[in-house]
């Protein structure tokens, strides 16, 4: 019998009650007010008062109102259907809720009860069932959705009946199975999983060490991010974080893509829901939409279910990775859930940390990102989750909250820089101050050697440094003036400038440009990097920016053509002719 | 919330502080209103019987034995047509002399659209300042504030702006507006021959800080109205955002909050999103545009203010004046407009993304020669020409004073172009340069 209560007090979305029956901590319940029911969640326990956020707005809240508690902590509704559904932070189904205004208490399913799956059994009974197992799988938007055994499951249950292969809806018995103390369960295609608690059915969690291609060059090449990897995006308004995170949503070589949009603009997520309708998945030739989730708690949404979102957002991840799937979760962005997290701990008056974000911010965020990860199933399979969130440092200053403790948990910082988008060099990353700490990794160095590239990390590295010579002799001909340095002191500059416009500026709006391949990629880098090994000389320093503005100008309509196709051989050849010029004798 | 059939009434209040009273009271709902002394107040807190109001013209001379009486309801506005001319308070009160509005009471501050519900803006709003217009297309449904320092014609640049742009409604919500300004719109307006399709609703200095925080919702419940029931275009203007925000910043001080960066609420940021996502184009016809001023303090924009509108608003409008030329521009480098790439080349004649961008490059290259100049060093003939292209540009193209249409701007921004350079030093794509060049 769950416990019921009466509201005593209010301040904004902290609702005090006043308790009759056993309350546990983070329960959700249900307040009655007006005819509306406001869905809460338990947050503090003091003594006879029990203080709940309501993920709604509490106009007319009264001291009286009834509430009733659920049992049950925040729970996550999982099981086929979910792809290319646009939910609320708590799960309800944008696409079913009436009219133009979200109304307050107004909820939908998560997944459409009605609908007929083709079932197919992948287990026998008499076999043996752990958490997470494959009991059977259906086909969801072509990728196969295995219909998975509890994962609270303790121990080792045994499977007592198995459905035949034929259709099935979600709600139907599809399974049951024996538990350790004898008990008989039933299951059907629906999981539910508290999503504040991480998803641990599987064996072991290793070392990412597979390349994630997004066929952004900025990112693979220079700063590689991994299958299983975490990295993050901070950056001032209008260096182009939803760009590059939307152009990651679009090209990442993932099974699944959850994209939470998490206290950001709508008409952000207008746009996935217009456009990925209508792109390609160049993998599957299916549409986008049909691998993605859309998450959308967005800025005027109710503050309360921003954290919410995320937990949910992640907690589906965490289901599709349990498949077997590469899942990529993009975040944007956390540091308005890190807002959220601060206007409740102020109102319950807890002492306040630096910039009164709650102490224990580090912490929320670092077990957040670590719930992503690349793992190995209790049936031996692999999965993983690749996590992305973007970070909206306050006034573009990196050295806040909510950047250093993301900077402790991410293994890939994205820096955009807002001197790179004031010229328009975009994407914005910094070349200098990003990191990837995936090129450090020896798993992934083996296999980046064996399956990218032999030189993908030297190449890598050697970049940086050219970015880094060619930033330092910039520094000094601004100090010194064009004639006050040596020639040399121009060419280091244009060599980065060339490797700069060429490999870490993409266009994200054309068709070819937008995603190079990883062979296209290497061969690129080498290609580059190969030029800027050569020693040219010329008489002075005015003849150097000519020379590379040309040679640059023949390249990025190299970029612009397709690989292959008769400008691109020509525009390779006048390249290569291009850059031999002006090259010291010794050197050929 | 329901009308409750008579309103009780309580004389015993327990604490007075500069903003709130609190006293024992039955049966009070949250955000519900109450008169102290006749003085509108809000339900901000309850605790047990203990009930605190926010008195939005302060407590001042409120004597602990006043009379206190709950209506029952959360602010509302009479919406209906009859509001279309009508200047109005905070309290959607009339300050024009004329009766009270007619209409059915709705409550101010409703809930948001349903993300799904919305439609991808694409319709241009055009202005006359090539500012805007050229560099920094508005779009139907877009939110966006002029980011000024306080000596800039920022009012002066918005009513213009509304006076071009064909909507059906201007609503403007002025927040602790001097009174010369407020004289200013009404005289701008009327001369203009439009104040049918005005309606506004005035905080000025002389008015209670804390009742400024009811305009941006009397202003928005107002443009739902005319954007969803009557399937209008409806521009609204919101000016000073920063005002709005130094009432928030009060009234979160005098409720012990802890404050976070600039002595900001840390609810800003929601706050401030709560009002710029009601901009909207609907699946109908209907469309609410909302153009903000935000004053900055030396154009500092890390400022908690304009740094958190940043992040909410679809680009920014900054106004800078040039010191060369001594016009006020909008400066390209700094402002955006993020939805004008769903316009530009598209709704806008096909070469207005490449001559836009060319003409920027070059002025940047002009203020890279500037900085050349003043550190002393010798200029190139290049610089030379992209100096004496950017005055031109500035002159011709970039001040506010500027009025043309779309496609004189672009005649005028080739011209400007040809002029001073030849096609392969603009990075103009072949086939635009063939069919625009001029010579």
């Amino acid at each position: 019998m769950s416990a019921t209560g009466k509201v005593k007090g209010l301040i904004a979305n902290l609702v005090m009650i006043e308790p009759e029956g056993a309350v546990r901590q983070n329960e959700i319940c249900f307040l009655e007010t007006a005819g509306d029911w406001l869905m809460g969640e338990v947050i503090k326990i003091e003594g006879d008062t029990i203080y709940v956020q309501i993920y709604d707005s509490t106009r007319g809240v009264r001291i009286g109102d009834k509430v009733t508690f659920t049992g049950s902590m925040l729970e996550v509704t999982l099981g086929p259907g979910m792809l290319s559904r646009k939910y609320d932070g708590l799960q309800s189904d944008l696409d079913e809720l009436e009219g133009t205004f979200l109304q307050r208490g107004q909820r939908s399913d998560a997944l459409d009860m009605n609908r007929n799956w083709d079932f197919k059994p992948l287990m026998k009974t008499g076999e043996e069932v752990v958490a997470g197992a494959w009991l059977g799988v259906v086909e969801e938007n072509g990728l196969p959705h295995r219909i998975m055994a509890p994962f609270d499951l303790k121990g080792h249950a045994r499977l007592l009946e198995m459905a035949a292969q034929g259709t099935y809806k979600v709600t139907d018995t599809i399974a049951t199975i024996e538990l350790e103390n004898g008990e008989r369960q039933p299951l059907t295609m629906i999981n539910k999983w508290p999503s504040k608690l991480a998803m641990k059915a599987y064996k072991q969690k290793l070392r990412p060490f597979k390349l994630l291609e997004t066929g952004i060059r900025t990112i693979d090449t220079l700063h590689p991010m991994l299958e299983g990897g975490t990295g993050f995006i901070p950056g001032p308004f209008g260096c182009g974080k939803t760009v590059l995170q939307q152009a990651i949503a679009k090209q990442a070589k993932a099974d699944v893509v959850i994209v939470a949009a998490c206290g950001e603009r709508a008409n952000e997520v207008v746009e996935i829901f217009t456009e990925f309708p209508e792109l390609d998945d160049p993998s599957t030739g299916r549409k986008l939409i049909e691998r993605t989730i859309i998450i959308a708690n967005t800025s005027s949404m109710p503050v309360a279910a921003r954290e919410a979102s995320v937990y949910t957002a992640m907690t589906i991840g965490e289901y599709y990775r349990s498949m077997g799937l590469r899942v990529l979760l993009l975040v944007d962005s956390t540091s308005r859930w890190a807002q959220a997290l601060r206007e409740m701990s102020n109102r319950l008056e807890e002492l306040p940390g630096p910039d009164a974000f709650p102490m224990d911010l580090t912490a929320v965020i670092s077990s957040f990102y670590a719930r992503a990860g690349y793992v190995t199933l209790n049936n031996d399979e692999q999965g993983s989750i690749t996590f992305i969130g973007t970070v909206s440092p306050a006034g573009g200053n990196l050295k806040e909250p909510v950047t250093e403790a993301t900077k402790k948990a991410a293994r890939c910082f994205y820096a955009l820089e807002q001197r790179r988008a004031d010229s328009k060099r975009y994407p914005a990353v910094d070349p200098i101050d990003s990191y990837s700490k995936y090129l450090e990794y020896p798993e992934f160095q083996s296999y980046a050697s064996s399956s990218v590239g032999k030189d993908w990390i030297s190449n890598a590295l050697e970049i940086k440094n050219v970015m880094l010579r060619g930033k330092e002799a910039a520094d000094q001909i601004n100090i010194l003036g064009d004639d006050g340095v040596s020639i040399d002191f121009h060419v280091e500059f244009w060599k980065s400038e060339m490797l700069d416009f060429i490999l870490l500026q993409q266009d994200a709006f054309d068709d070819v440009d937008m995603f190079t391949p990883i062979h296209r990629q290497a061969f690129m880098s080498s290609f580059l990097l190969d030029i800027s090994r050569r020693n040219y000389t010329f008489n002075h320093f005015s003849e150097v920016r000519p020379f590379f503005r040309k040679l640059i100008n023949t390249l990025k309509q190299l970029n612009y053509a397709e690989e292959g196709s008769d400008a691109y051989e020509k525009l390779l050849e006048e390249a290569k002719e291009l850059s031999e010029l002006n090259v010291e004798v010794s050197n050929i | 919330m329901k009308k409750q059939p008579f309103n009780i009434f309580y004389t015993e209040i327990e604490n007075i502080t500069k903003a709130t009273v609190a006293l024992r009271a039955d049966n009070a709902g949250n955000e519900e209103l109450a008169l102290v002394e006749g003085r509108l107040a809000q339900v901000v807190k309850i605790r047990g019987s203990m009930v605190t109001l926010q008195v939005f013209s302060g407590t001042e001379g409120i004597a602990n034995n006043a009379r206190v009486e709950f209506l029952g309801t959360a602010p509302s506005l009479a919406l209906s047509d009859k509001l279309k001319g009508r200047f109005l308070n905070a309290y959607g009160q009339p300050i024009d002399e004329r009766p009270a509005v007619e209409g059915p009471l709705t409550e101010i501050g409703g809930p948001s659209v349903n993300p799904v519900r919305r439609k991808q803006p694409n319709t241009p709003i055009f202005t006359g300042i090539a500012g805007i217009d050229l560099n920094n297309t508005l779009v139907g449904g877009q939110k966006i504030p002029f980011f000024a320092d306080p000596d800039q014609p920022y009012n002066e640049v918005m009513a213009t702006v509304a006076l071009r742009a064909k909507a059906d409604k201007i609503i403007l919500g002025g927040m602790g507006i001097s009174n010369d300004d407020l004289i200013y719109f009404k005289d701008t307006f009327r001369n203009a021959g439009v104040l049918d399709k005005i309606i506004a609703f005035i905080n000025t200095t002389q008015d209670p800080p804390v009742e400024r925080l009811l305009i941006p919702d009397m202003v928005l419940t107002t443009a739902e109205y005319f954007a969803v029931e009557k399937q209008e275009q409806v521009l609204v203007l919101l000016t000073d955002m920063t005002l709005y925000a130094d009432a928030l910043s009060i009234v979160s001080n005098r409720m012990d909050q802890i404050p976070s960066k600039d002595s900001m609420p840390g609810s800003l940021y929601s706050d401030l999103a709560r009002i710029y996502e009601k901009a909207v184009q609907f699946e109908g016809n209907g469309s609410i545009t909302i153009i903000a001023v935000t004053t900055l303090n030396q154009g500092d924009i890390t400022h908690a203010i304009p740094d958190n509108t940043g992040y909410i608003t679809e680009g920014q409008l900054f106004l800078r004046k040039d010191s060369e030329t001594g016009k006020v521009i909008i400066d390209p480098f700094r402002s955006l407009s993020r939805l004008k790439q769903l316009v530009i080349g598209k709704k806008t004649r096909e070469d207005h993304p490449q001559i836009m961008n060319a003409c920027i490059r070059l002025f940047a290259d002009a203020s890279e020669a500037k900085i050349k100049k003043e550190n002393g060093f010798e200029l190139t003939e290049y610089n030379n020409r992209t100096l004496a292209f950017a005055k031109s540009y500035t002159e011709s193209l970039l001040a506010i004073d500027v009025q043309m249409d779309m496609e004189e701007m672009l005649d005028k921004a080739w011209e400007l172009v040809g002029k001073f350079f030849q096609p392969e030093e603009t990075g103009i794509k072949q086939a635009m340069v063939e069919k625009y060049w001029k010579d």
